[in-house]
């Protein structure tokens, strides 16, 4: 007798807490195997693109964080660089090195959050505990510099907002002497862990063909043996000047992916060492008054800087006429914006590109053959957050 | 390889199946037919030296005031001449778009997300189904006659111990204020600066 062969649709989420947000997943099986995945997303979408048409680019700005929240400095980064490519304007040296600081630290905070968070999925739970203090004191760091400890509005077309307060510097560069011991802290329990080993070796696994099909970018590349990094083939900022690695995976499994991002743990410190060293004191933003509100001070005593204030703070700045591409290595891959503007003071159209949308897409090709078990896992190693996924 | 050199490969190689070629900001761009669309980006991806491996986005645009209403942007990354392209394509409604999908399996979710958001249909897509808004969305949220409101709005009903959509009540209308204004902008700080170098 031939057996019928029969698959079960299994319906994972929408709240799942391995879904890391609200994910919803089509799952068709044979037993445990996985045969097909479908997911659905769009669950936390807000219509970030249609919001930004009708505010001005300043109002603009703090979308951004709220896409990746994981790492949001990094995603304003983003926006920045295209207002300014489209006005055509150079930020302070001053500006480049806050920026780059503050990049890398989101860069550690949104590792933590993956390496921590992918152990939890697959058993572990002292990790995140350890990982969450971590971020706790980064975030601190954050709030000290924009007074909040996620949604920053941090990075300004022209430069940074304000100045860092008193000793901030000197507190992240303490920081960066003891983190590196937490890193070693981390990997001591999981890097030859057994049983995080048999969870992570040789599950979704993608090779280097595959990885470029299916548009990968960041750790999802450089895990597959890409050596592929925005920061170094197509520097911005400052990162020219800066000294550092990137880590490549061999196997494109996700325990490579997890050894890449410990180790761009340990380059990011590396970078911020660096950046507090070479820091030079100057202005934090472009002085052209058209673009960057004046201070306090000079609004009690310039007539000229009060009208360039209302001015900013009602119409805002024109930004010329465009088309521009503009990318940054967010922790998750290539976060890029592709910013049409026409003249006027708000973007005709702002589409932002999100690494984990591709990364997602992939999940029928990752999982296809594994054991239902593996599925959180995989997810974890994607490092899917839906603030930019659904956008 | 750089960019104007790709400027002028892709301009002696398809000299009939574009329509012209622009640097701007320092990003190459190729405005296309839509019939050519499928042949342009096989060539870049296949030819020998252009190596376009791989698709970054696709970014839909819409221009209700234009003879061609909707623009397709294309964004392509080729990483071994760490260069980028942008293919432009300008069509109306009426048109199918070529679906890419064979070309690059990313395209899938991309062109989902165009058809989503605008309406535009492509030929020879897989699985052509809205993406990022809710089940049962009627209209196409980013084009440029769709409210920043939106039509409906969702609740939970006490009465009907469900979740319910209504039409959209606001106690005020989004507001939009007419700040333009002959304001210069900062061309005007350049042209004091240039002139102060002439006169010195």
């Amino acid at each position: 007798m031939v057996k019928e062969k029969k698959t079960m649709n299994l319906n994972f989420g929408p709240q799942h807490p391995a879904a890391h947000g609200v994910l919803r997943l089509i799952l068709e099986l044979d037993g445990e195997l996985v045969e097909k995945v479908d997911p659905h997303i769009g669950l936390l979408h807000r219509g970030t693109e249609k919001l930004i048409e009708h505010k001005t680019y300043a109002q603009a700005l703090p979308y951004f964080d709220r896409l990746d929240y994981v790492a949001p400095m990094n995603q304003e980064h983003a926006f920045a660089l295209a207002t300014e490519k489209l006005l055509d304007i150079q930020i302070p040296i001053r500006a480049q090195y806050l920026r780059v600081i503050f990049c890398e630290i989101g860069r550690i905070l949104s590792h933590l959050l993956n390496i921590t968070t992918q152990a939890l999925d697959v058993g572990a739970l002292t990790p995140s505990l350890w990982g969450f203090e971590e971020r706790e004191t980064l975030m601190t760091f954050y709030e000290r510099a924009s007074g909040s400890r996620l949604h920053a509005n941090y990075f300004r077309t022209g430069g940074v907002h304000q100045d860092v307060p008193n000793n901030l510097l000197v507190d992240i560069g303490k920081f960066c002497e003891t983190f590196p011991k937490i890193i070693d802290d981390l990997e001591n329990l999981l890097t030859d862990n057994r049983i995080f080993k048999q969870r992570n070796v040789q599950i979704g696994i993608v090779t280097k063909e595959e990885a470029l099909a299916h548009s990968f970018s960041g750790v999802m590349l450089r895990g597959s043996g890409v050596a592929w990094d925005l920061r170094k083939s197509q520097p911005y900022e400052c990162y020219k000047d800066l000294d550092f690695k990137v880590p490549v995976g061999k196997n494109g499994d996700c325990y490579d992916r997890y050894l890449c991002r410990v180790e761009e743990m340990r380059e990011s410190v590396k970078i911020i060492k660096q950046c507090l060293k070479k820091i030079p004191t100057g202005p934090i933003k472009t002085v052209d008054g058209k673009i960057s509100p004046p201070t306090r001070d000079q609004l009690k005593e310039s007539m000229e800087a009060l009208i360039h204030h209302f001015k900013l703070f009602t119409e805002g700045y024109r930004v010329p006429e465009g088309k521009v591409y503009t990318a940054v290595e967010a922790p998750k891959g290539e976060f890029g914006v592709y910013l049409i503007s026409d003249g006027s003071s708000k973007p005709y159209r702002c589409k932002i590109r999100a690494p984990g949308f591709s990364h997602l897409q992939a999940m029928d090709y990752l999982l296809k053959g594994h054991m239902l078990a593996d599925v959180p896992a995989v997810l974890g190693s994607l490092d899917i957050v839906f603030g930019e996924v659904d956008r | 390889m750089n960019l104007t050199d790709l400027n002028k490969l892709i301009n002696s190689e398809l000299t009939t199946k574009i329509k012209n070629t622009n640097i701007e900001n320092n990003e190459l761009s190729i405005d296309v037919k839509v019939e050519n669309l499928y042949q342009v980006i096989l060539f870049l991806k296949t030819d020998e030296n252009c190596k376009f491996k791989q698709l970054i986005d696709i970014a839909a645009a819409d221009y209700p005031d234009e003879e061609y209403r909707f623009e397709i942007c294309y964004l392509f990354l080729s990483h071994e001449n760490n260069l980028r392209i942008k293919i432009i394509i300008t069509f109306n409604l009426d048109e199918k778009i070529p679906s890419i999908t064979k070309l690059y399996p990313s395209a899938n979710w991309m062109e989902r997300e165009v058809f989503d958001m605008y309406g535009i249909k492509f030929k020879n897509h897989p699985d052509l189904r809205r993406i990022l808004t809710d089940y049962g969305f009627d209209g196409h949220p980013l084009r440029k006659d769709f409210p920043l409101t939106g039509f409906k709005e969702v609740r939970y009903s006490e009465k009907d111990k469900k979740v319910i959509y209504e039409k959209v009540k606001l106690e005020q209308d989004y507001r939009k204020f007419d700040f333009d204004s002959p304001w210069e902008g900062t061309k005007y700080i350049d042209e004091i600066k240039n002139k102060g170098k002439q006169d010195g």
